[in-house]
């Protein structure tokens, strides 16, 4: 009995110390984003790092998929809009900023000798209609193609930029984040996936796309073409402290951040 | 302390244990009106038929069909059932009729920390061994119809084994010395007598083992590989409703989510029936 009403004192005393946090919000600089779920993970690392330099700031940061950022960037409920897509034309009465740029990779076991791969190609292996490594000089085995879910950013830049309208068929096997579709890829010689440029590492290796090898390179000189950027979108000029969380993205800390994380940043110091 | 106080504290006890034992029942009944009333909408808007019988899911392009996924979700349900359910009665038989005290004493913890160990643990070992097995020795990519049912007959060997174990050792004694005593053999007593009077009770232990598997995620997410489409072979990869409720959820907005809520509903009917027929058959038996 005692230890049940220690117990419930612990959790009102947490209850309580919890509060005064979140009432004091009211007299900081607050920050509504909110958008792409691609961009979400790094835009929260980049508010932790910001909040702790400027503690008078709240930054909060939300998901819902770049469409509904956009969105609630129109309607201004909230200041910056996160998007891992281009505006479409109706949509670019909004100011954008690019914050950082990634690539996608096609990624194949190391011991796989296939190094280059077509577009063309590739849509056909995701579509279905190629099923065989025979057809690309290597051995007469299935193809384990591994895509990602429904819904991911991931994904939608890869229908987008890879499969041009074509649909990935329904036999294709899914995984649902980079981690997993490595892992596949790592373990199985015959698999075949996509993952941010940033998840590559000895385990997998990324084959070229029309000859051109997916580093930050090619991408900053626009050869390799499979690159999606990470927009942020304002609705009119920032106001101040908007304005003061963009600077500290874009600024030397912020774009260090970024390239740790594996992204390819827009400016370098 | 007066006796007045006593009485009026043995009340409150009572109350209080009262509001906790009926706050299970207000849980589930809130799964319930949250699942229907997330999901059910779809169900509206996109017709039931194109629902449970669409073969096309894409919930961002508006096909919202879970029919492959419900095919999925069965034949990785009747795959571990084949694998575990032999195996599981077998372990049951054993241990009833065949086990001295110490095979019981070694047998019965360790069946008791198998049925413990965390799903992710199985999914993990599956990953690593049987996915690789299966792609050298077998064929296909490993992630596949056979590997979820391996690892899925294994995760439902405790369940099986321990209803079974309880049928056969409420088969009375007089049954077993009766056949003994006509003569027949230990194994003729076993399979002719004692065995198909527990006969309800391991019907309901391979249900309830259904049950199991058909709820069954994290394992079947991380070997079943996924695909959209109902597997051609045992070799192919599938997906089932709960493995598509946790690939997408994290991802989903709008019709989207409703369209995994819908999932959930079909996963919870079917749940429902199962638990129902695991009742039926084992009230049936208490009434004999």
């Amino acid at each position: 009995m005692r230890a049940l009403l220690m117990l419930a004192g612990l959790c009102l005393c947490a209850a309580a110390c919890g509060s005064p946090g979140s009432q004091g919000a009211s007299g900081k600089h607050v920050v509504d984003i909110a958008g792409s779920t691609s961009v979400m993970p790094f835009t929260e690392k980049l508010a932790e790092h910001f909040m702790l330099e400027q503690p008078t700031f709240v930054i909060n940061v939300q998901s819902g998929g770049s469409t509904a950022g956009i969105q609630a960037c129109i309607n201004k409920t909230v200041e910056i809009g996160m998007s891992s897509r281009e505006l479409k034309p109706d949509e670019e009465k909004l100011d954008e900023i690019t914050i950082c740029l990634d690539g996608i990779a096609m990624v194949v076991h190391p011991e796989n000798p296939v190094a280059n791969l077509t577009l063309c190609q590739i849509q056909d292996i995701f579509s279905g209609t190629l099923k065989n490594w025979k057809d690309l000089g290597w051995v007469d085995r299935q193809i384990d193609a591994v895509t990602r879910e429904e819904g991911s950013g991931t994904r939608g830049a890869f229908e987008e930029l890879v499969m041009g309208g074509r649909e990935i068929d329904d036999g294709i096997m899914v995984q649902d984040s980079n981690g997993s579709v490595k892992e596949v890829v790592a373990t199985d010689p015959y698999a075949i996936g996509y993952v941010s440029l940033g998840m590559i590492d000895k385990r997998v290796s990324a084959v070229t796309i029309d000859g051109v090898r997916p580093v930050a390179e090619a991408i900053k000189n626009k050869q390799y073409k499979i690159v999606r950027p990470f927009l942020y979108l304002t609705n009119g000029t920032p106001g101040g402290d908007t304005r003061a969380f963009i600077d500290y993205v874009l600024s030397k800390d912020g774009q260090m951040l970024l390239k740790k994380e594996g992204l390819i940043p827009v400016y370098e110091f | 302390m007066s006796s007045k106080t006593a009485v009026l504290k043995e009340r409150i006890i009572k109350q209080v244990l009262t509001v906790f034992a009926f706050s299970s029942i207000l849980f589930l009944f809130l799964i319930f009106a949250f699942i229907l009333v997330e999901g059910l909408p779809l169900f509206y808007k996109a017709g039931v038929n194109s629902i449970i019988f669409g073969m096309k899911w894409a919930p961002t392009k508006g096909f919202f069909g879970i029919f492959p996924m419900i095919v999925s979700s069965f034949l990785v349900t009747f795959g571990a059932l084949i694998i575990g359910a032999p195996l599981g009665l077998g372990c049951a038989v054993y241990l009833a009729e065949y086990a001295g005290k110490r095979q019981k004493m070694f047998l019965k913890p360790a069946l008791e920390l198998l049925a413990g160990i965390p799903s992710v643990v199985y999914g993990f070992l599956g990953v690593l061994y049987i996915v690789p097995f299966i792609r050298n020795f077998v064929g296909g990519s490993g992630f596949s119809l056979l590997a979820t049912s391996i690892v899925l007959g294994v995760m439902i060997l405790p369940t099986v084994i321990s209803i079974s174990y309880d049928a056969l050792m409420s088969v009375p004694r007089s049954y077993r010395e009766g056949a003994l005593a006509m003569g027949s053999t230990k194994w003729q007593t076993t399979w002719r007598v004692v065995i198909p009077s527990g006969k309800s009770g391991i019907l309901a232990s391979c249900i309830l083992g259904m049950g199991r598997a058909v709820g069954e995620t994290m394992a079947v997410i991380m070997v079943a590989g996924n695909a959209l489409k109902i597997p051609g072979s045992v070799l192919d990869p599938l997906r089932t409703l709960t493995s598509n409720i946790a690939l997408e959820l994290s991802y989903a907005s709008g019709d989207h989510r409703m369209g995994l809520f819908s999932t959930g509903v079909v996963l919870l009917s079917i749940i429902m029936v199962l638990n129902y027929f695991a009742n039926v058959v084992i009230r049936r038996k208490v009434i004999k």
